[in-house]
């Protein structure tokens, strides 16, 4: 189920992909194994996305940031609630309406953290051409194998430039529906509680409307619940709740795409990046070799939560600079969460935010710059 | 017959799908006792327990509000998603789209759809999806202590002496304008007419819009209220007296057949419309509009089966979908084969 509300720079993505539904998704008797809806606003299309989810579907939408800022109420219900969906955000320059056909990387705090309360979304952040394909099927995989609505952050430039890419490969996995149980399986438990730990994965079981079992209906809500998804104001039930919310998303930072790593020949200095900015940045610790003898490390950051392998990085470097295009160095403030407080001191930033996609030479002299070289 | 009895003199009544009326209950409601939302709880619950649904083939789904915390209060054993302040519509959409087998029943309120929620209401009623769509009208926002809503009327009166100077919206007539294809107006208080309106929206095909003037008898049902149990008294208005034979029960031609406007139900049931309003005509859109304005203007509250159209295509015809729920679509149907990839592939080279 595809829902989306038209706005440039997504609305690409929404175009290939109901051509495609169109081809593939079409049975010998003409009906059609999906819908595409254009909603009435961006709350309308997530709205749809968290309903198909809750009853089972698999469901996505596609936006950019001010559709982002729309969607903020529901993904802090998809969040509590745990449901499944899928947003798109291809960037664009913002604040506000900023520059709908210029690039930037500059959502990342805001769909990290969409909604009020204490809410949190895996973020996946594809670099390529390739990655946007493969993410976006990881991405379905993780947000019903989680329980959560799921972002995919890719850009402008990325989202409706042409590129060079490498061949697509056909997923060999099946899908992951996650933890679905039947009315045979519910008939062999006897009952079950929506929002019990059961499995120790901090993940409960979930039953699909329409399942035959007399015991399967249970209440979704947005209101504070108990592992059982009843009412309540008690603080310890709530608190309960939050806490194993709390750990589904820890659990989550070896669930989503690990980090690549380019170079670690043991440098002193080592790079941090994601997206788009992968490119010049690669030509840019090219000419930082060539032109400075230097050669440093580089990570590529492919989601948020963490893995742990972004916290060696850091620990084993005795600087790190995190490239992104925005203003307010958003993936670096993100890491100083998560960083224990004496690798927070080796960050430094290169930014580069004025609509177009950043450069080698721009990374290269910045880094010359805050280096002294 | 629609029920029969249990063997065993003490056995409870069953429906025709063999279920006790226990079957429809749903947990005790914590609203205010008298509140009108708790009577069309219990008219739900008769209405689907005499359409012998199976609970579990039933989606309860509601916004924000006291009405909308009361699908908590009725059918336990139906699927319930209580989601956002004005968002039932697309919550609905999607579920509707991703599993089109069940039935969705959507509890709102006046402020939950007149309100916040005024535009994705709209959009739900152009789409005509098939569902059944609630308003528990009381003219206030019972859960946030009595503030006015958009259907109060101009003249009503708050118990702290605030005067509604702004005009209703009368979702009834939008909704006939924007598409739904069964809309009326009843009252929580009517058991008999909310009752046969009931089941003859669960037989229906589309959207069905059901604004039920439903009293909160805390904050508007003072002198002064025109949403009040006694100003509905006094100011109901019956358009036709809605009679309702399902499809399993016997069919009696007992009628004058000039006074009763017959509809044959998608699931072969019956709708009678016994015309209380000379010749009013439930499928002339154009005037059932007026004739809702026009009542507007005379400060009546006219109740019963405004519109009605059993033949308009829904959301789901025109989408051209499955008939089997996208939920459930085996991994073969909805993967493309690895030759669909090598094949865009090859096209991009
Ligand atoms: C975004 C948002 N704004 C405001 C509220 C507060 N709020 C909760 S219910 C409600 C009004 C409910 O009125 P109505 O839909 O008429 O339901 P009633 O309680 O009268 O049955 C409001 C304003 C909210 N929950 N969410
Ligand atoms: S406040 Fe009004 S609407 Fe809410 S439960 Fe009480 S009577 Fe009903
Ligand atoms: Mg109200």
């Amino acid at each position: 189920m595809v829902a989306w509300y038209p706005i440039t720079p997504s609305t690409s993505l929404i175009e290939a992909t109901t051509d495609l539904l169109k081809k593939f998704r079409v049975t010998p008797e003409g009906k059609a194994t999906f819908a595409v809806v254009q909603a009435e606003d961006e709350l309308a299309a997530i709205g749809m996305v968290l309903g198909a989810g809750w009853a089972g579907a698999r469901a996505m939408t596609s936006t950019s940031g001010p559709g982002i800022s729309l969607m903020a109420e529901f993904s802090g219900l998809g969040y509590y609630a745990e449901i499944p969906g899928v947003i798109f955000d291809v960037q664009r320059t913002g604040p506000s309406t900023g520059m709908p056909t210029r690039t930037q990387q500059s959502d990342l705090l805001s769909t990290a953290f969409l909604s009020h309360g204490d809410t949190r979304h895996p973020v996946l952040l594809p670099g390529s051409m390739k990655e946007c394909f493969e993410f976006g099927y990881a991405a379905f995989d993780l947000a019903e194998r989680m329980q959560t609505p799921v972002f995919v952050l890719t850009d402008l430039d990325l989202g409706m430039n042409n590129w060079m890419s490498e061949q697509f490969v056909y997923p060999e996995k099946p899908l992951d529906r996650g933890k679905v149980l039947t009315a045979e399986e519910l008939e062999k438990l006897g009952s079950f509680s929506r929002y019990r730990d059961v499995d120790g994965d901090a993940i409960g079981w979930r039953t699909l409307p329409g399942t035959a079992h007399p015991k399967a209906a249970y209440f979704t809500r947005g209101s504070g619940h108990n592992d059982a998804a009843g009412y309540t104001e008690r603080p310890e039930e709530y608190q309960a709740v939050m806490e194993r919310l709390a750990r589904k998303f820890e659990r989550a930072r070896t669930m989503v795409p690990a980090p690549v790593e380019y170079r670690n020949g043991k440098a002193k200095i080592g790079f941090l990046a994601y997206g788009s900015t992968d490119f010049a940045l690669r030509e840019s610790l090219d000419q930082i070799e060539k032109e400075h003898g230097l050669s440093a490390d580089y990570m590529r950051i492919r989601a948020f939560p963490f893995a742990h392998e972004i916290h060696d990085f850091v620990a084993s470097h005795e600087r790190v600079y995190v490239v992104e295009q925005n203003r307010d160095a958003q993936m670096a403030s993100l890491l100083k969460l998560d960083l224990a407080a004496e690798q927070v001191v080796k960050l430094r930033s290169i930014l580069h935010y004025n609509g177009l996609p950043i450069d080698a030479r721009t990374i290269t002299e910045e880094f010359r710059t805050k280096e002294g070289l | 017959m629609a029920t029969a009895t249990a063997s065993g003199a003490a056995g409870p009544k069953l429906n025709h799908i063999g279920l006790p009326i226990v079957e429809y209950r749903g947990g005790k409601s914590t609203l205010c006792a008298g509140c009108g939302h708790n009577a069309i709880s219990e008219r739900i619950i008769d209405a689907m327990f005499e359409m012998g649904v199976e609970p579990e083939r039933v989606m309860k789904m509601s916004g924000i509000g006291c009405s909308s915390k009361s699908p908590a209060y009725f059918m336990n054993r139906s699927f319930s998603f209580n989601s956002v302040h004005g968002r039932m519509p697309s919550i609905t959409t999607g579920a509707v789209l991703a599993n089109s087998t069940m039935k969705a029943l959507g509890i709102s309120g006046d402020g939950d759809t007149a309100s916040i929620g005024m535009g994705q209401f709209v959009h739900l009623l152009r789409r005509n999806l098939p569902m059944i769509y609630i308003i528990e009208d009381n003219g206030v926002y019972g859960l946030t202590k009595g503030q006015f809503s958009a259907t109060a009327d101009i003249g009503s009166r708050l118990k702290t002496g605030v005067i509604n100077d702004l005009p209703p919206i009368d979702t009834c007539a939008l909704a006939i304008q924007l598409g739904a294809t069964f809309v009326g107006r009843s009252f929580s208080g009517d058991k008999k007419q909310l009752l046969s309106m009931l089941k003859a929206a669960i037989a229906h095909k589309g959207t069905v819009l059901l604004d039920v003037i439903s009293p909160c008898v805390t904050f508007n049902d003072h002198e002064g209220s025109t949403k009040s149990y006694k100003f509905l008294q006094d100011h109901d208005e019956p358009i036709n007296e809605v009679g309702f034979v399902a499809s399993f029960d016997d069919i009696e031609v007992d009628y004058d057949s000039g006074q009763v406007y017959d509809v044959e139900m998608h699931d072969g049931s019956q709708l009678r419309l016994r015309k209380l309003l000379e010749d009013y005509d439930p499928t002339d859109k154009a005037n059932a509009v007026r004739t809702l304005m026009e009542a507007q203007e005379k400060d009546e509250i006219l109740t019963g089966v405004f519109y009605i159209d059993t033949q308009k295509p829904t959301f789901l015809d025109q989408l051209n979908m499955v008939d089997e729920p996208l939920a459930t679509l085996p991994e073969s149907l909805t993967r493309p084969p690895k030759s669909a990839l090598e094949s865009l592939m090859a096209n991009l080279q």
